[in-house]
């Protein structure tokens, strides 16, 4: 009986075995990428600055309004990698697929066209204005790309799905090309746009952007474990009394407004929620509870850091973070393809 | 009933040597049309015999600049450019058994890309090293993706290759993005090129080294057409049959990427053509026979008619890789359908 009553906590642990010191390192983390975010770029501050940009709004010298102005750089990069990280997990539960990311399954273009034929078409330029234009994008690609790449036998493998996205990525990014040569301000408005960027952030892109991110997390918390059930596969969950359709619809929009108003607001982001993801689920395993929370603080965290990386980088000008991203996470998938068993390609 | 069977294989080839001689003569046919058309037209058309005396070196007032200098570069670009890709494309194509696996997707064209624009912004390289520079982007790219896929332990896969391809391939063109936001601002009608491929202002003196490589690299691909398709038989078949399989393998590759790096090198990685012009070949001269010179003479016809419908189509000139996107990127999605349907991903 006694040694049942081990197996049984072995076999179904409630909290994941490292979660707590996961928890606290990447607090730590986060507060250090935040700390670092504030303090660097390309005009170092003293730590005197520092205290008066942030403590003393009144003060009025140089160094402590650059810190000020760091503020909401800051809070913006963590909520975008926050909502990245979370739209990457909720992806690849719902696809059931290592590898679904937004800039990976295209979607990311698709919302670049939007705004694109947004701005060329529709003289759109404030950044609530671009939130529905990426949205519908994002939405309408990965439902493209999720058709396309789940025809034919075995559904969505990854493989296809990753065909899929590239494909019209490719196709996308030829009409954006298109849409923009004629029209030099709108290359000029899209250029930096399209590297993916936090450096535009003021307190009006965080409040546009607050309302999406507060309903997407919701929804990512809620239907965590009924998420689990389906990983489980669709039978198995359809026993257990999850409606599964409905389950994957609402999970995937909750991924789509996550990535959509991400991708509005700052650009293509790539990589981000691949990372995140991939990292907690080596520590912590694929309960998707644990998962999509620790996914939001790994991305931001990841995403802070490679905000500052830029910046550092990139001095007296700045790398934007979206190349930051790419080159962190594209070694992901490649291990992750080295690792890949043929038969799951 | 014997002679019967042989004399019903003798006819089905004897019509399959016809059909493929009336295809490649017809496409041949085309793409001298097309060259004439480049020659031709443009914002003065020149009659005939202007354009024959300037090819014969005359001079001729007028039409000597906008036919000798302009149209005549950019008719060979587009013609070298055009074989290179839809040989090499149809050889990686080929040898991996999979038209999905064809330079565009797994990222050669972009190591020649990054290394091609790294030599012009940052090194501020002349045309010689810009050309040497691609080959070596392109081989390298080749080799990391060699190495990657070849994991221990585990069976090669093309889907790994793919995977892979497009992990590199992100970071490359994060490469490039990067470098081209660090370039200066009048370089950016330049930087479309690398981005899309564009055959606008290419000069005389750019056209030797590629029409050096595909002079050298071409004739080795034809020659090894045949053990080219008893490779697609499979490694075993091959070596029965006789191939050795390694040492062609080797030349194949080499010849192939010399040529994409080259053409990458001078007119930007032209959208689609590697990975079309394989596939339309074979669906013309049907199967059983070699497509290596219907798919350069495709290649040819797809990038000049490309530019022809960019340059003259709509009010704006778009360069030719947005069109050949444009097209491209649907067939390429309704081959994945195809294939998905078909199970063979």
């Amino acid at each position: 009986m006694n040694s049942l009553a081990d197996k049984k906590q072995y076999v179904s642990p409630q909290v994941p075995k490292y979660f707590t010191s996961v928890l606290v390192v990447g607090l730590v983390l986060l507060g250090i990428s935040v700390i670092a975010s504030l303090v660097f770029g390309s005009r170092p501050v003293s730590l005197q600055e520092f205290m008066n940009g942030l403590f003393s709004p009144e003060a009025d010298s140089y160094g402590a309004s650059v810190v000020e102005k760091r503020i909401p750089r800051t809070i913006f990069s963590m909520m975008c990698g926050a909502a990245l990280g979370v739209s990457g997990s909720l992806m690849q539960a719902v696809t059931r697929n290592p590898i679904a990311d937004p800039s990976i399954l295209g979607v990311n273009m698709g919302a670049a066209l939007f705004v694109v034929a947004g701005i060329a078409f529709f003289n759109i330029s404030t950044s609530g204005q671009y939130i529905w234009f990426a949205l519908s994008g994002a939405l309408l690609t990965s439902i493209l790309v999720f058709g396309v790449g789940s025809m034919g036998r075995g559904g969505a493998t990854p493989l296809k799905l990753l065909l899929a996205g590239a494909a019209t990525s490719a196709a996308l990014s030829s009409l954006v090309i298109a849409i923009m040569i004629p029209r030099s301000y709108v290359m000029d408005q899209f250029r930096f746009w399209q590297v993916g960027s936090v450096g535009v952030a003021d307190w009006g892109s965080i409040q546009t952007f607050i309302p999406f991110l507060v309903v997407g997390f919701f929804i990512a918390v809620v239907s965590a474990s009924a998420l689990n059930a389906m990983a489980l596969g669709d039978e198995l969950a359809t026993g257990l009394g999850v409606k599964t359709s409905t389950l994957r619809l609402i999970a995937a929009i909750a991924a789509v407004l996550l990535c959509g108003a991400t991708t509005a607001l700052v650009g293509p982001i790539g990589f981000v929620g691949l990372l995140a993801t991939h990292v907690i689920r080596l520590v912590l395993g694929s309960n998707l509870r644990y998962l999509i929370p620790m996914s939001a603080l790994a991305g931001a965290v990841v995403l802070t850091i490679s905000d500052v990386f830029g910046r550092l980088i990139g001095r007296p000008g700045e790398l934007e973070v979206g190349v930051v991203t790419a080159f962190i996470g594209a070694p992901i998938l490649i291990i992750l393809a080295m690792k890949a068993k043929v038969r799951s390609l | 009933m014997k002679t019967q069977t042989i004399d019903y294989i003798i006819t089905g080839r004897r019509q399959r040597k016809r059909r493929w001689f009336t295809i490649t003569g017809t496409l041949a046919a085309l793409a001298f049309l097309l060259m004439w058309a480049m020659l031709l037209l443009g914002n003065t058309i020149y009659p005939v015999q202007d354009v024959l005396r300037v090819l014969m070196g005359e001079q001729v007032s007028g039409a000597s600049f906008a036919v000798g200098t302009l149209r005549l570069p950019r008719m060979l670009a587009g013609v070298l450019a055009g074989f290179a890709f839809g040989m090499a494309g149809n050889t990686f194509q080929t040898m991996l058994r999979n038209p999905l696996a064809n330079p565009n997707v797994i990222g050669i064209t972009s190591g020649s890309s990054a290394a091609a624009v790294f030599c012009i912004i940052v090194l501020q390289a002349d045309n010689t090293v810009v050309s040497i520079a691609a080959m070596i982007g392109g081989l390298v790219t080749v080799l990391c993706l060699y190495f990657f896929s070849l994991s221990k332990g585990k069976s090669f896969s093309i889907g790994r290759v793919i995977l892979v391809g497009i992990g590199i391939q992100a970071m490359l063109n994060a490469t490039v993005s990067y470098l081209l936001l660090i370039g200066d601002e009048q370089d950016i009608p330049a930087a479309l090129r690398w981005l899309s491929g564009s055959l606008n202002g290419i000069q005389m003196d750019e056209i030797t080294p590629l029409l050096v490589i595909v002079l050298i690299f071409a004739p080795i691909l034809i020659v090894l057409g045949k053990q080219l398709s008893i490779l697609e038989l499979g490694e075993q078949s091959a070596t029965t049959l006789g191939v050795r399989t390694n040492q062609v393998r080797v030349a194949l590759i080499l010849s192939a990427v010399g040529m994409i790096a080259l053409s990458t090198a001078t007119t930007g990685p032209i959208a689609f053509v590697a990975f079309l012009s394989g596939p339309i070949a074979k669906r013309l001269v049907g199967a059983g026979m070699s497509n290596v010179i219907p798919s350069g003479l495709v290649g040819i016809n797809l990038v000049l008619a490309s530019d022809l419908i960019g340059q003259f189509a709509f009010d704006v000139r778009y360069p030719v890789g947005i069109i050949t996107g444009i097209i491209g990127a649907p067939y390429l999605i309704y081959l994945l359908i195809r294939m998905n349907r078909k199970g063979d991903l």
